[in-house]
């Protein structure tokens, strides 16, 4: 398939440059003006453009939540799921399309809240699949409830006086849970975002990307953050680079330091590795 | 296997049947009394190119036989009452995404952890309305091991051919028995396989059915690059959130079965022919019955059996039309009235209703279904 670059796009009046990625037939999208989920989808997109990978070797899966929309804004194969599911879901995909790139997009909720177990077994299993997070520290569409991802102290709809319980270290636990590529960056490390996200597809094993982002309307505004651009423009200013450094060092603290970078990145036999180590003569892969 | 007999397990022979028509994924947590036909799968699948997943719970289960459904493989998970309570949400997904699979739901007694040893058959109400919304299902129930043998090939026929999970009811006393199962040669098999779309991707539409109600799919990774979600949608998948496009999904989502239920219903008739009164009855309390009946006949007793094979669609037009025909009907089943009302609702008071109830970790005597036949 012949793929536009983006500069021929660009020039374009009223297309959008990764176009032939998205369903303009389905736009305006759901996000708020200065969300922050629209970067990470763009990012992701790119990614594809760039993976030189054939667009239909791609399917994506979201489970619910505003960045679970993400799955119907993509011309791609795309499945938009139940609330804490999308990895199952594509865990079974894969299965029976061993050699497609199967990326799930979902929220910090989605994922780990009510999918947490989902999540860290996929990573044991060390199955095959691209997760990107759009960790914006809360239940955006549901109005902004608490998640097990909200800092410590931070205002939600259901903490009005705020969180008590600690929150979950993403990277670190998906480090732990055995993933073969971690990453966290905020929504303006967009080129290292777009490249991580790259990395990740191109990597044999579970991959997983963290994207500290806001939601202006619902965390940002319970916590006082100011405008969507100021609290990026804050995340940027406290991150720090490390890369390679043990996720269980990977601060996230969104008052002081948001450590970045890329944690994980190892060889690991996947699962259809150990499953052809036991089975190897008769599997048929992408059978029909 | 193909072409013997086997003298087996209920649980074994239902995945035997799966193998035989071409199921190539399942995606289980183990649970009594179901877990033997999980334990088949992982040894089967392998043998025959398939995958066997045992995944971390049974939403995962449920989500996974998905995907893998719409990767193209013919795909089935197995349960039992508190798995089947978990699978809820996604058969759901199931049905509105439209995605042939089949759940297996081995019953043990309940609620919440019951019986887990022990037979019952108290989730037949579940099984129909479970998940939450409106919908139809496919649900078919047996009692023997050679029944679950063919009635899981059914399954998977009726969902490839309707494009929705179709649940096969049994219990653990079936599920556990062993009997002798004839394994015809796999091409003997009548096999339904999905309709896939002849159209180029340019004109092809997801939701677009045929007559039948039912739209062909498409394979993924193909080019069709398809969307699609749980929310309510349109012909191309995407989500509409309006009253309109509601209507026009959940007519389509509820008449493909309605509209249908002559090709979907199934049910035995034993003696019939000039029967007064008649035993209503599914899975293992019809084999009790088919004995009470004997009984009942060898006393005089003009008694006659409808055996339910389908459960879901309901066979509501044959009970009307033998309801002002005969003297009563009987049915046993191990709760407290399930199908029982289904059976009055379709009588519409035509004749007398009387309910065998029983509250589980054992199956009838034969003697208190005969009581209440000889009590008509
Ligand atoms: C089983 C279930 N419980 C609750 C909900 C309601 N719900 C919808 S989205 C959501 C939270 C999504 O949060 P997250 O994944 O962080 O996505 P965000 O909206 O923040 O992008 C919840 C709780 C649901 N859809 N399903
Ligand atoms: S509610 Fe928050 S996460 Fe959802 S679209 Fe609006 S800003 Fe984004
Ligand atoms: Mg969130």
């Amino acid at each position: 398939m012949k793929k536009q670059g983006l500069k021929e796009l660009n020039g374009m009046p009223g297309k959008h440059p990764l176009s032939d990625l998205l369903r303009d037939d389905r736009m305006p999208h759901i996000w708020c003006p200065g969300c922050d989920i629209g970067t990470v989808f763009s990012s992701c997109l790119t990614a594809i453009h760039e993976s030189n990978i054939d667009y239909n070797n791609f399917a994506v899966i979201s489970g619910i939540g505003c960045s679970g929309r993400a799955a119907g804004y993509v011309k791609l194969d795309s499945f938009h799921t139940t609330h804490g599911r999308a990895i199952p879901f594509a865990t079974g995909l894969k299965i029976a399309k061993p050699k497609m790139n199967i990326i799930v997009f979902s929220g910090d909720g989605d994922l780990f809240t009510i999918g947490g177990n989902h999540f860290i077994h996929a990573a044991r299993r060390n199955m095959d699949l691209t997760i990107i997070c759009v960790n914006n520290f809360t239940y955006g569409m549901t109005g902004g409830q608490v998640a097990s991802s909200t800092p410590f102290n931070a205002r939600t709809s259901t903490t009005p006086d705020g969180n008590f319980e600690r929150p979950f270290n993403l990277a670190y636990m998906a480090a732990a849970a055995g993933a073969a590529y971690v990453a966290r960056w905020t929504t303006l490390h967009v080129r290292r975002l777009t490249n991580s996200i790259l990395e990740a597809f191109n990597k044999k094993g579970f991959s997983f990307v963290e994207v500290i982002s806001s939601c202006p309307t619902s965390f940002g505004r319970k916590n006082k953050l100011g405008p969507p651009l100021h609290i990026i423009q804050h995340f940027h200013k406290i991150s720090v680079i490390k890369n390679g450094i043990h996720p269980k060092d990977a601060n996230l603290d969104i008052e002081k330091e948001i450590v970045v970078g890329k944690f994980v990145d190892i060889e690991r036999p996947t699962f259809f590795d150990l499953w052809e180590e036991i089975y190897p003569p008769k599997r048929e892969k992408g059978a029909k | 296997m193909e072409g013997t007999e086997q003298f087996i397990m209920g649980d074994t022979a239902c995945a035997e049947g799966a193998i035989a028509c071409g199921c190539k994924f399942f995606a289980g947590y183990p649970i009594t009394p179901a877990t033997e036909v999980a334990e088949r799968m992982a040894k089967r699948l392998p043998q025959v190119g398939g995958t066997y997943i045992q995944m971390e719970d049974e939403m995962a289960s449920m989500a996974a036989i998905l995907g893998a459904s719409w990767g193209g493989l013919k795909s089935m998970t197995s349960t039992s009452g508190p798995g089947f309570s978990l699978m809820m949400e996604n058969i759901g997904l199931g049905i509105i995404m439209e995605v042939p699979c089949v759940v297996v739901n081995v019953q043990r007694a309940g609620p919440s952890t019951g019986l887990p040893t022990l037979c019952a058959q108290g989730d037949m109400m579940q099984a129909r309305w479970g998940s939450h919304g409106h919908y139809e299902i496919i649900a078919l129930s047996a009692s023997s091991p050679q029944e679950l043998f063919d009635i899981t090939i059914k399954a998977f026929n009726l969902s490839e051919k309707y494009r929705l999970p179709v649940l096969v009811l049994t219990d653990e006393v079936v599920g556990h028995m062993t009997e002798k199962v004839v394994i015809p040669p796999y091409d003997k098999i009548d096999v339904y396989s999905r309709r896939i779309s002849t159209l180029p991707p340019e004109e092809y539409l997801p939701y677009v059915s045929d007559e039948d109600m039912v739209a062909p799919m498409v394979g993924i990774g193909e080019g069709y690059r398809i969307h699609s979600t749980g929310l309510t949608h349109d012909k191309r998948g995407y989500p509409v959130i309006t009253a309109p496009v509601q209507k026009e999904m959940m007519d389509r989502l509820i008449y493909k079965i309605r509209n249908n239920v002559d090709d979907i219903v199934e049910y035995e008739e034993i003696e019939m022919a000039d029967a007064e009164i008649v035993v209503i009855a599914y899975g293992i309390s019809a084999r009790p019955a088919l004995k009470a009946l004997e009984m009942a006949r060898d006393s005089g007793i003009k008694c006659g059996m409808m055996k339910l094979i389908t459960i879901w669609p309901f066979p509501e037009k044959r009970i009307r039309e033998l309801a002002p025909q005969v003297r009563g009907f009987v049915v046993p089943e191990i709760n407290y009235g399930q199908i029982c009302l289904e059976v009055e609702r379709c009588s519409a008071g035509k004749t007398e209703i009387v309910l065998v109830s029983h509250a589980g970790g054992a199956i009838f005597h034969p003697n208190e279904i005969l009581e209440v036949i000889s009590r008509l």
